[in-house]
């Protein structure tokens, strides 16, 4: 089957980022993890705290390796994949693209300096002060990234003139309607699976038999982390609702299979679409729910998607990906929830087997929700690639050859995922916490 | 002074920067796999990775720096060159990634891995390689437009005898300012073993590097002969102090004197040929579809794109001293005390 470009530019800037967002992900949120670690470590004259955030900060920098690199990967592919695209909107997104780099640029010095500083310092909350600009540096780069999808979505800023850009305001580029959500939203579920990761890691370190006082610190702190961020991600993921039902309509309206305009409009979770008659069946509706969360009033009228030209509307599946990514927030915040609850009131269950397990998919199940929410909010602006300028069919490379560099780059994804992965496991296995702390702390 | 022209020479700085600081990193990488299969490791693979460390991250974000700023400052070069070099491009790409992962890999998890190293060394050969050929792009001649199509002549490329001779040029480059550099850091470690086997690759190095310059000029008269009389006309001071000052550093290192001294005078060899080189260039940033002037984005985005590189720099040039003087200039760092 021979795909044309916008497919394969397409399907190749989708993996790229499905691939550089596991690492991108990890990369805004360990650093606050290690910080909070340490932190607690000085504050208490623990050991285990300072050797958690001392290991975390060793895994870190392989993720961090691969964060960089894919970074730069999709960086370039922009230009290379995009560049009718980029040479009219380069314009107005060069400013938070600049910017972005000098977060990361700042973040890159103060990481190398912290990593190989543990020891330089005669007091330690001098290293501990070196994390607070990686943390800063990895915020500010997801925020200003952020920034420019969002202008994608709800463009601003410029004025056209045969198809050429004659006007600019970046600052009203950068800070357009979708940005508060946006940004939000992507700090905070950073922050989120970031956490659930080690959660997820020191529960398997548990079911695996190590039930130590270290990996029972860990599991204690990324789990009440993960369920204190998982709470937070409620605000943001309204503050989204709210943006969306009153900027991009349609696709809040493709999200919730929403098509007649109306009043008082119900909200819809799981079911099954009939694509011609568009009757949903096995749904549970909740009445009036979508008027609520869309403007904080049940009768709120909440703009169906028939109102829309039909070339103009995003795929319907998308509401099927919502589904299923509302059941892991569900499954993550119980597993968390009952966690933090036994830890506080009934200490002996804290560690049952079968919640382990849960905690153990906690981390994983956050990754995909990554993943699925960055697909829900891609796929549901479709068909443009600036909404209401650009349409994404007119943004594609014209060069050849696309096809083979897709599979150039599927092969070294599938290369750099093999190896980080034998990396981070042959980092850890032979070097357990307990003896690292006997020849570290304790001479 | 326009703000074409400035922005223009702030991005070449910033290139500049790049090579130097990825000429020390591609050099070194080099050394470290070569050490190994020479079984000169213990001598010089300490002090090669107590140095790059802390400091691999900041390589790439230079480069990537560089494009992204070259983008925001003249948007069509995103459309003539990313239509053009989709392939090359990406093939860059890869070697970038492998490179970037590998490193990490090895110095992180496992040290004595020479496929790793094998991969972070000889990628390190490949992407100046690959890169300095956009260089030779822009020169023009391997980009066409026709009817509002973009097309790129890789086989004229791949059979031009001047393009090889700037892919000589920039791996020769790479190693001669990898090896002055370690030699200057050996010698600050107090590192006898390690300074003599540097120093040695630092002066073979010398005659290749001279040598494939003058084989560029000639290479240089053929390919674009308006662009090569700039250079004899008016820029050919700045190629005469860039020599000068590559006499002046060979004899230090030769003399066994002064290294720190030579590696600036390496530097400041690199950056008159580099502007010189660059001068020459103007006002094309494609000869002949992009000059600085046509291809420039609007006022408001550069002059703002100004200011923020002005902030950026105020914030980031303290900080690069900060971790200088924690790891290039700490003599107990270096020496390996801390």
């Amino acid at each position: 089957m021979e795909l044309d470009n916008v497919t394969l530019s397409r399907l190749l800037t989708s993996m790229t980022l499905v691939f550089h967002i596991i690492f991108a992900t990890i990369g805004v949120g360990i650093p606050l993890m290690i910080a909070i670690a340490e932190g607690l470590g000085i504050l208490k004259k623990d050991t285990h705290y300072l050797l958690m955030a001392r290991r975390w900060a060793r895994g870190y920098t392989i993720t961090v390796a691969v964060g960089v690199v894919t970074g730069t990967c999709i960086g370039l592919q922009l230009s290379l994949l995009w560049p009718s695209f980029m040479r009219i909107a380069g314009q107005s997104i060069s400013f938070p693209l600049f910017m972005e780099t000098f977060a990361f640029f700042f973040e890159a010095i103060f990481l190398g300096i912290y990593l190989y500083t543990w020891d330089r310092f005669k007091k330690p909350i001098y290293h501990w002060l070196i994390i607070l600009p990686v943390i800063l540096g990895s915020t500010l780069s997801a925020f200003f990234i952020t920034t420019v999808n969002a202008f994608m979505n709800t463009p601003q800023g410029f004025t056209l003139k045969n198809g050429s850009i004659k006007t600019v305001d970046p600052i009203a580029a950068m800070f357009n309607p979708a940005t508060p959500s946006k940004t939000l939203h992507v700090v905070v579920t950073a922050y989120v699976a970031s956490a659930l990761i080690l959660t997820s890691i020191a529960a398997i370190q548990m079911l695996r038999g190590n039930i130590t006082e270290y990996t029972k610190k860990g599991l204690r702190l990324a789990a009440t982390m993960g369920l204190i961020f998982a709470v937070l991600t409620g605000v943001t993921g309204d503050v989204s609702a709210k943006f969306l039902a009153k900027y991009q309509p349609e696709k809040l309206a493709a999200i919730e299979w929403h098509f007649e305009t109306e009043k008082g409009a119900d909200f819809i979770l799981f079911g099954k679409l009939n694509d011609e008659t568009h009757e949903i069946k096995y749904e549970i509706r909740i009445p009036k729910l979508l008027s609520f969360l869309s403007f904080s009033d049940f009768n709120a009228p909440v703009t169906g998607l028939n109102e829309f030209p039909k070339d103009e509307t995003p795929p319907l599946f998308i509401h099927y990906l919502f589904d299923v990514k509302m059941t892991f927030v569900g499954l993550i915040i119980l597993m968390t929830f009952l966690f933090v609850t036994f830890s506080i009131k009934k200490k002996d269950w804290m560690h049952h087997k079968w919640l382990l397990r849960g905690l153990a998919l906690t981390g994983p199940l956050a990754m995909i929700n990554i993943e699925l929410g960055w697909m829900i909010a891609e796929i549901g602006r479709q068909p443009w690639i600036l909404r209401g300028y650009m349409k994404v069919s007119e943004g594609a490379t014209t060069a050849k050859g696309l096809g083979s560099m897709f599979w150039l780059f599927f092969a070294l994804y599938v290369f750099l995922g093999v190896f980080c992965t034998v990396v981070i496991r042959k980092m850890f296995i032979h070097n357990s916490p307990e003896e690292e702390l006997e020849y570290r702390y304790k001479k | 002074m326009n703000i074409e022209l400035l922005g223009i020479i702030v991005l070449w700085t910033f290139l500049y920067c790049y090579i130097i600081i990825a000429s020390i990193d591609f050099g070194a990488g080099f050394f470290a796999y070569y050490g190994k299969v020479t079984k000169n490791d213990h001598l010089i693979n300490n002090l090669i990775s107590r140095y790059l460390s802390p400091v691999w991250e900041i390589t790439n974000v230079f480069f990537v720096f560089f494009f992204v700023g070259i983008i925001g400052f003249f948007p069509s070069v995103a459309y003539y060159f990313g239509t053009a070099l989709l392939i090359p491009g990406s093939i860059s790409l890869v070697l970038l990634a492998i490179r970037g992962s590998f490193y990490a890999f090895s110095n992180y998890g496992s040290k004595e891995n020479k496929v790793y190293l094998f991969l972070y060394g000889a990628t390190g050969l490949l992407i100046p390689a690959s890169l300095c050929t956009v260089l030779t792009i822009s020169g023009g001649g391997y980009i066409v437009e026709k009817e509002g199509v973009i097309k790129f002549l890789a086989e004229k490329l791949l059979s031009s005898i001047y393009s090889w001779s700037v892919v000589i040029i920039a791996i020769i480059s790479v190693l001669y300012i990898g090896a002055t550099f370690l030699t200057f850091y050996a010698s600050k470690a107090k590192d006898e073993g390690a300074l003599s086997l540097l120093r040695q690759y630092a002066l073979f190095w010398t005659v290749p590097t001279i040598l494939s310059s003058f084989l560029v000029f000639v290479g240089l008269r053929d390919n674009n002969l308006h662009f090569y009389q700039n250079i004899i006309n008016r820029f050919w001071w700045m190629f005469l102090l860039s020599l000068i000052c590559f006499l002046i550093a060979s004899t230090l290192i030769l003399l066994k004197r002064n290294y720190g001294t030579a590696f600036i005078f390496v530097m400041l060899q690199f950056f008159f040929a580099f502007f010189g080189y660059g001068a020459a260039h103007m006002p094309y940033i494609l000869d002949p579809y992009i000059t600085i002037y046509n291809g420039y984005t609007n006022q408001t985005s550069g002059t703002m794109l100004v200011i923020v590189f002005v902030l950026g720099l105020l914030l980031l040039i303290p900080s690069l001293l900060f971790i200088f003087k924690l790891f290039l200039f700490d003599a107990e760092y270096v020496q390996g005390k801390k």
